[in-house]
C-alpha cells in the first residue's frame, strides 16, 4: 500500500514537473497585465486582440501550413521507403535505416546549418520553400520509424494470396497491405506533424527576412518581452489539440466494446 | 505409499473477480511425476504457479515437507521451475544461464563449473558453454531451461508446458529425455500441458483439471480406461459418450439395446452415461451384433482404419484394423470389460464442467 | 513478395534522392567549409579554433551541462518507466501521448515559462515563502539551464526505457526470482541488463540535443553563459563567418558520432527506439 501510494506520488510530482509550464502559460493567458510578473485580474482581452493581430494570425498560418505540406509529403515518401527498404537485403537495409537515423540523432543545429548552407550554395530564395524542404526532411525518420514496425509484421502470404487471387501489385497494396500499416502511417503523420509543429532550430537557420513561423516570432519577441496573444493562442492550440485526442481516443474504444 | 511432500488445502484464486481455482485440495508425493492436465483456462497453470510462488492464493494453504510456504517468496523455496518459452536470460551465456541460481547461493567457482559440466552432460549439450541461448535451437534452449534449474538440486520441479514451442518429433525425443532425467534425479516433477498424450506418456499420476476444479486423480492406464465423467473420457482420447440407463448390476441398455457390463452398484433403472473407447467398439456382421448400424464415414489412418457407424441414432467412433466400406450393414459388439460406466453429472458446476470442453 | 529489382529501384528513388540532396550533401558542405577558409583553401584553423580559451570553455560547459542533464534524466526517467510499465496501463500509445502532448504547446514558450515560476518572486519562491522554506535563487544560473534540459528532454529517456521495460518477458524475472534472486539481485542481473539498448538510447536523445542547445540557454542562463550551441549560432546569424561556425560544428559531430556508434553497439536490433 505504501508502495503504491509512493509510487503514486511519484508519478504525480513528473507530471507536475511536466506540466506546470503549461499550466502557467494558459495562467498567463488570461492575465490582464501586459508583464509576466504581475496577475492584474482574469481577463480575455488578449484573446480578442489575438484575432486582430495579423503578424500572429500570420505566423500560425505559416506554421500550419508547413506542417500540414511537410508531414504529408514526408508520409508519402517516408511510406513509399518503408516499403522499399523493407524489400532490400539485410546490409542494404541497415544502410539505408543508418541514413534515415542521421537527422534523429545528429543535433538539429548542425541540420540547420548544413541546411543553410546547402540552400545558400543552390542560390535558393530563404523563404516559406527553404522551411518547407527542411521540414520535410526532418520529418521523414519519424514516418519511417513508425511505418517500418507494421511494414515488417505484414504477412507477406496476405500480399501473395491477393496476387493469387487476379489483383495487379498497385491493386493488392492498396486493398491488402495498406489498411494493415494504415495505423503506423496515422501515427507517422501525427508525430511528424507534431514535430515540425514545435520545430524551431531548424526553421530559425532556414527561414527567410520577413517570413516567420510562431516559433521563430516568439524567438524574436524574447527580448522585447512575449506579446500575451502568443500566451492565448497556445492555450487555444493545446486545448483544442486535447479535446480531439479526447474524442479520438473515446470513439474507437466503445467501437471495439460494441465488437466483443 | 511415498511420503506426501506438497500438499494444497482448500486454494482459491480469482483473476478480475473471475474464479480461477475453487477450494481445490491436492497431495504430491516425492519422487512422483504428477500431471496436470486440461484445457486451457482449467486452472493448471495457476496452480503451478501458486507452488512456484509467482501467484499467491486467495484463500488456502500451500505445505512443503510439513511447513507452511504459503506466503514465501520464489527464492526462499526448494524447488525450481522451467518456463514456458524457456525464460532464458539472453544477456549471458549457457553458462551464465545455468550459473545464476549457484552463484546467487555463493557457491565456490570449482563447485559451480562441475555442475554446470554435470548438468550439460545430463543434458546432451556438453561443450555448449560460451554459445548465446539466441544461437540455440528451440530444442536445446529447452534443455538449457532444465539444466539451469536442476543445478539448484530442487526436491520438486515444475515444469510449465515446456515442450508446447516445439515440433511433433521433438516432443516425443524429449519425453523420453524427461522420464531419464526424472528417474536419474530422483526427484518430484510437477508438468503442467494441455496435450493428453504427453500426459499419459511421462505421468505416474495425472490430475486431470477443468474450470478450476479437479476432474480425476489417477495413473494414466486410470484414466484412459476408467474416466470418472464425460469430461475426462472426452478429453483424454476419442470416445463414445452415450446416454444410457443402468437395468440392473452387469447390465446396461444402451439406445435401446442391452449390453452386458462389469459395473455394479449403481442401483436399477438410473440414467448414466457410458464410455466405450473406439478400439473398443467391434464390428460385426449384422447378425452378429447386439445393434446394427451403417457405416457412414471411412478414413485410413496408417494404424487402423477409422469409421463412423450410424446405429439406433447415435454416431459410433470405430477404430478397427479391419475396413468396412461406407454403405456396408453391420453389427456392433463389445466387451462387457469395455463398457465404463459413469454417474450422470449432479451439480450444475460439473456439468458445466463437463459441457465445456 | 517477389524481389523485383526493377519496382525496388523505383520504390526507393524518391526516397534515396531525398536523402542524398538533403541530408548527406549539406553534411558534406559543413565539412567542406569547416576545412577551408575564405578564399576555399584547406585548413584546419577552424577546427583548431576550438582550442581557443573562449571556445574550449563554451565546449567544456556544455559538455558539463549536458552530463549533468543526461544524469539527472536518467536517475529521474528509470523510476518513472519503472512504475508505468508495472501498471496496467494497457495503451502502449496512451504513455507515448502524455510525454508529446506538451510538445502542441511551443517549446520556445514552455521553456520561457520556467523563466516565470522560477523568478524571485516567480511561483516557486511564492510557494517556498509559504512553506517558510528558503528561496530558489537558480534563474540566469546553470543550474537553471540543467533544468529546462531535463525538463525538455525528459521525454526522451522514458519512452526507450519504457519500452525496454515492457519486453522483458515477465518470466525471465519469474525464473531468476525462481532460481533465488531477491528482488534487488533481479534488478540488477537481470532487467537492468536487458533495458541497457533502452538505457543507451535514452542516453543519446539526451545528451546530444542538451549538448548542443543554444535555446535553453539563451532562454534560462541569461546573456551571460554561452554554451558551444550559442557561439556556432552567433557564427551563423550574426558573425557570419560560416567557416568557423562549421569548423566547430565538426567537432561536435565528432562527440555525436562518438555517441551514435556507441548506441549502434549497444542497440542493434533498434530495440530502445523511443515509439
Amino acid at each position: 500500500m505504501i508502495k503504491t501510494t509512493a509510487q503514486k506520488i511519484y508519478v504525480g510530482l513528473i507530471f507536475l514537473f511536466l506540466y506546470a509550464p503549461i499550466l502557467t502559460l494558459m495562467m498567463l493567458s488570461f492575465n490582464a497585465s501586459r508583464t509576466r510578473a504581475k496577475w492584474g485580474g482574469f481577463s480575455l482581452k488578449w484573446y480578442s486582440a489575438l484575432f486582430r493581430n495579423r503578424e500572429i494570425m500570420q505566423a500560425l498560418w505559416n506554421t500550419l501550413l508547413i506542417a500540414f505540406v511537410a508531414s504529408l509529403v514526408a508520409v508519402v515518401i517516408g511510406t513509399i521507403a518503408c516499403i522499399a527498404i523493407n524489400r532490400m537485403g539485410r546490409r542494404a537495409r541497415a544502410v539505408m535505416m543508418g541514413i534515415t537515423n542521421i537527422p534523429m540523432l545528429d543535433a538539429e543545429i548542425v541540420t540547420g546549418i548544413s541546411l543553410m548552407l546547402l540552400f545558400i550554395s543552390f542560390g535558393l530564395k530563404f523563404g516559406l520553400g527553404t522551411i518547407l524542404l527542411s521540414h520535410i526532411t526532418f520529418c521523414i525518420p519519424y514516418v519511417v520509424l513508425s511505418v517500418m514496425p507494421r511494414i515488417k509484421q505484414v504477412d507477406a502470404s496476405v500480399y501473395e494470396a491477393a496476387l493469387d487471387l487476379g489483383a495487379s501489385p498497385v491493386k493488392a497494396f492498396f486493398k491488402v497491405v495498406f489498411p494493415d500499416i494504415l495505423p503506423g502511417v496515422l501515427s507517422g503523420y501525427l508525430m511528424a506533424f507534431t514535430i515540425s509543429l514545435d520545430d524551431f532550430i531548424i526553421t530559425h537557420f532556414t527561414k527567410g527576412a520577413g517570413v516567420d513561423t510562431l516559433s521563430t516570432k516568439i524567438y524574436t519577441e524574447v527580448k522585447k518581452g512575449i506579446k500575451p496573444e502568443m500566451y492565448a493562442l497556445s492555450t487555444i492550440i493545446f486545448v483544442t489539440v486535447l479535446l480531439l485526442l479526447f474524442l479520438v481516443n473515446k470513439t474507437p474504444q466503445e467501437k471495439s466494446k460494441l465488437q466483443n | 505409499m511415498k511420503k506426501e511432500l506438497i500438499n494444497l488445502i482448500d486454494i482459491s484464486k480469482s483473476f478480475d473477480g473471475e474464479l480461477v481455482l475453487d477450494e481445490l485440495n491436492l497431495s504430491i508425493h516425492e519422487n512422483e511425476f504428477l500431471t496436470l492436465l486440461g484445457p486451457s483456462g482449467c486452472g493448471k497453470t495457476t496452480t503451478l504457479r501458486i507452488i512456484g510462488g509467482f501467484v499467491s492464493p486467495d484463500k488456502g494453504q500451500v505445505v512443503f515437507d510439513g511447513q507452511d510456504i504459503t506466503s514465501l517468496p520464489p527464492n526462499k523455496r526448494q524447488l525450481n521451475t522451467v518456463f514456458q518459452k524457456y525464460a532464458l536470460f539472453t544477456h549471458m551465456d549457457i553458462a551464465e544461464n545455468i550459473a545464476f541460481g549457484l552463484k546467487i547461493k555463493n557457491k565456490s567457482k570449482n563447485y559451480i563449473d562441475d555442475k554446470i559440466k554435470y548438468a550439460l552432460k545430463l543434458v546432451n549439450l556438453e561443450g555448449y558453454e560460451k554459445r548465446m541461448p539466441d544461437s540455440l535451437s528451440g530444442g536445446q534452449q529447452q534443455r538449457i531451461a532444465i539444466a539451469r534449474a536442476i543445478v539448484n538440486e530442487p526436491k520438486v520441479l515444475l515444469l510449465d508446458e515446456p515442450l508446447g514451442a516445439l515440433d511433433l518429433k521433438l516432443r516425443q525425443d524429449m519425453q523420453y529425455e524427461l522420464i531419464r532425467l526424472k528417474n536419474e534425479l530422483g526427484i518430484t516433477f510437477i508438468y503442467v500441458t494441455h496435450d493428453q498424450e504427453e500426459a499419459l506418456t511421462m505421468s505416474d499420476t495425472i490430475v486431470v483439471m477443468n474450470q478450476g476444479y479437479i476432474q480425476q486423480i489417477g495413473s494414466p492406464e486410470t484414466i484412459y480406461n476408467e474416466p470418472e465423467n464425460a469430461f475426462v473420457a472426452d478429453f483424454i482420447g476419442d470416445s463414445n459418450i452415450i446416454d444410457a440407463i443402468m437395468l440392473e448390476d452387469k447390465l446396461v441398455s444402451i439406445l435401446g439395446a442391452r449390453f452386458a457390463c462389469v459395473d455394479t452398484g449403481f442401483g436399477t433403472n438410473r440414467p448414466v452415461d457410458v464410455v466405450i473407447r473406439p478400439e473398443d467398439v467391434e464390428l460385426v456382421k449384422p447378425e452378429e451384433g447386439v445393434i446394427q448400424g451403417t457405416v457412414t464415414h471411412l478414413i485410413f489412418k496408417g494404424v487402423h482404419y477409422e469409421m463412423e457407424v450410424m446405429a439406433n441414432g447415435f454416431e459410433w467412433l470405430v477404430h478397427s484394423t479391419e475396413m468396412f466400406s461406407v454403405g456396408t450393414d453391420v453389427g456392433i459388439r463389445v466387451n462387457p470389460f469395455n463398457i465404463q460406466i459413469m454417474n450422470k453429472p449432479e451439480s450444475e458446476d460439473e456439468e458445466a464442467a463437463a459441457i465445456e470442453t | 513478395m517477389k524481389p523485383n529489382k526493377l519496382t525496388d529501384r523505383l520504390l526507393s528513388a524518391p526516397y534515396l534522392l531525398w536523402e542524398a540532396i538533403f541530408i548527406i550533401v549539406p553534411l558534406g558542405m559543413v565539412f567542406y567549409y569547416g576545412l577551408t577558409d575564405r578564399f576555399g583553401a584547406f585548413t584546419m584553423e577552424n577546427v583548431v579554433a576550438i582550442m581557443g580559451a573562449e571556445h574550449a570553455k563554451a565546449l567544456w560547459l556544455s559538455i558539463a551541462l549536458s552530463l549533468a542533464s543526461t544524469v539527472v534524466c536518467f536517475l529521474l526517467a528509470y523510476p518513472l518507466a519503472m512504475i508505468l510499465a508495472h501498471m496496467n496501463v494497457s495503451q502502449h500509445s496512451f504513455i507515448v501521448l502524455i510525454f508529446i502532448l506538451p510538445m502542441w504547446m511551443n517549446f520556445l514558450l514552455r521553456t520561457l515559462a520556467w523563466q516565470t515560476l522560477l523568478e524571485k518572486n516567480g511561483v516557486i519562491n511564492n510557494i517556498l515563502e509559504f512553506l517558510h522554506m528558503p528561496p530558489l535563487a537558480i534563474i540566469n544560473t546553470p543550474a537553471a539551464i540543467i533544468l529546462g534540459m531535463v525538463y525538455n528532454f525528459l521525454p526522451f529517456m522514458v519512452l526507450p526505457i519504457y519500452n525496454s521495460l515492457v519486453k522483458v518477458d515477465p518470466n525471465v524475472v519469474n525464473a531468476a526470482r525462481d532460481l533465488g534472486a531477491n528482488e534487488i539481485q533481479t534488478f540488477f542481473k537481470i532487467i537492468f541488463p536487458l533495458t541497457i539498448p533502452g538505457v543507451i538510447s535514452g542516453i543519446t536523445m539526451v545528451f546530444v540535443p542538451a549538448l548542443t542547445t543554444f535555446v535553453i540557454s539563451k532562454l534560462l542562463g541569461g546573456s551571460k553563459i554561452l554554451l558551444i550551441g550559442n557561439v556556432i549560432e552567433e557564427e551563423f546569424t550574426q558573425a557570419g563567418n560560416w567557416h568557423l561556425g562549421s569548423g566547430l560544428s565538426i567537432v561536435l559531430m565528432v562527440f555525436i558520432l562518438f555517441n551514435m556508434v556507441i548506441s549502434a553497439i549497444f542497440d542493434k536490433n533498434g530495440e530502445g527506439n523511443m515509439l
